[in-house]
């Protein structure tokens, strides 16, 4: 495929029932990019929803366009999957249950521009970052959770297991390569083996919404599997 | 991003044996110099070991003078309720100043009406 243009962005957006959220986050994520004159293609993949969130997605295409509009069926990991078809320079991976924002992609880009970053990470710890819809108990959790992987792993980078971060295509391409852990641990995992290769990572503050969180508290099994995580990349890098 | 040069290998012993901030220096770490950082700690906690030992622990001929001495051999466990004592006000603070977007959820709640309306504008059968 060829490249179209130059500072192009893929938005990679794996989806599981996302029925209602996704429409939402492709009107923000449309209506960001036209605003700010940014060429952009969004890659849906979905993990095999089966409340309908495939039909919602080919909806979405017809509206916007196949060249804007990729929807892809599940085949491996989401992220190789759907880089595989990413035309764009450089690469956003977002959570697609609208607690990110699409308005803080053009400040990413406006960052890496800045700085040539390879990477651009939202951060919630800095700044004017911060989380809504988080009790006292959850922002514990994760404070101490992020000052225990500062102290053991000195990422250089305040917010590791966000996942709303903007890549240089083959810096993703080399990532993906390398990662081997699933879930919060492959978010700080990707940001740990960058630095090891010496990429630059930027940081723009971000407001994290969550609105699930009151349906899926951080349960014991989340809190022992991101520590089991924390240990092993502690060990192995 | 930068390649190792030859600068780098003289930093390259340095970086074997002290745990090295991986602040704002990506050149220190390239993949030839990385130790895990378990190994860097385990290091950095041997050197430091073997010389509180040696210093404290030392037959009557070589000990250091004696205020020295009352110091160093309560110094790690001072060392260990120190970085407690941090561990605790550095989370309280950040737990303290962690910012809650208000506004950011009343925008979104705007933009979703605004989305809504748009898309079935534009035939989105919901």
């Amino acid at each position: 495929m060829a490249a179209r243009g130059p500072g192009r962005v893929s938005v990679l957006l794996p989806t599981y029932n996302e029925r209602d959220n996704l429409p939402l986050v492709v009107w923000l994520l449309a209506r960001t990019f036209s605003d700010s004159g940014i060429d952009f293609e969004i890659i849906i993949i979905d993990d095999g929803s089966p409340d309908g969130t495939q039909e919602i997605a080919q909806q979405l295409e017809k509206i916007y366009g196949s060249d804007k509009i990729l929807f892809l069926f599940p085949s491996g990991t989401a992220y190789i999957h759907g880089m595989k078809y990413a035309t764009g320079d450089f690469i956003v991976i977002m959570d697609a249950d609208l607690s990110h924002h699409p308005k803080f992609i053009p400040e990413f880009i406006r960052k890496q521009k800045e700085g040539n970053f390879d990477i651009v990470s939202g951060t919630r710890y800095k700044g004017n970052g911060g989380v809504y819809g988080w009790d006292l108990k959850r922002k514990l959790i994760s404070r101490g959770a992020n000052f225990l992987t500062q102290v053991l792993l000195r990422p250089g980078a305040s917010d590791l297991t966000g996942s709303f971060r903007l890549y240089r295509k083959e810096v993703l391409q080399k990532l993906m390569e390398r990662c081997v852990s699933k879930g919060y641990v492959f978010q700080m995992e990707m940001i740990v083996r960058a630095r090891q290769l010496g990429f630059t990572v930027g940081e723009v503050p971000i407001s994290f919404v969550d609105r699930v969180y009151g349906e899926s508290k951080l349960g014991g099994n989340e809190i022992v599997s991101f520590l089991k995580g924390l240990l092993t990349l502690f060990a192995t890098t | 991003s930068v390649s190792p040069g030859s600068p780098l290998l003289l930093s390259l012993p340095l970086s074997r044996f002290l745990p090295c901030s991986s602040h704002g220096s990506p050149t220190l770490l390239s993949p030839q110099a990385a130790m895990t950082k378990l190994a860097q700690w385990l290091c950095g906690l041997a050197l430091l070991g073997s010389a509180w030992a040696a210093l404290a622990l030392a037959p009557p001929g070589l000990q250091p003078p004696a205020p020295l001495r009352q110091a160093l051999l309560p110094l790690p466990v001072y060392l260990l309720v120190a970085f407690g004592c941090y561990s605790l006000a550095t989370v309280g603070y950040r737990l303290a100043t962690f910012n809650d977007c208000e506004e950011a959820a009343a925008e979104l709640q705007e933009h979703i009406r605004a989305a809504r309306a748009d898309l079935r504008r534009r035939g989105l059968r919901l």
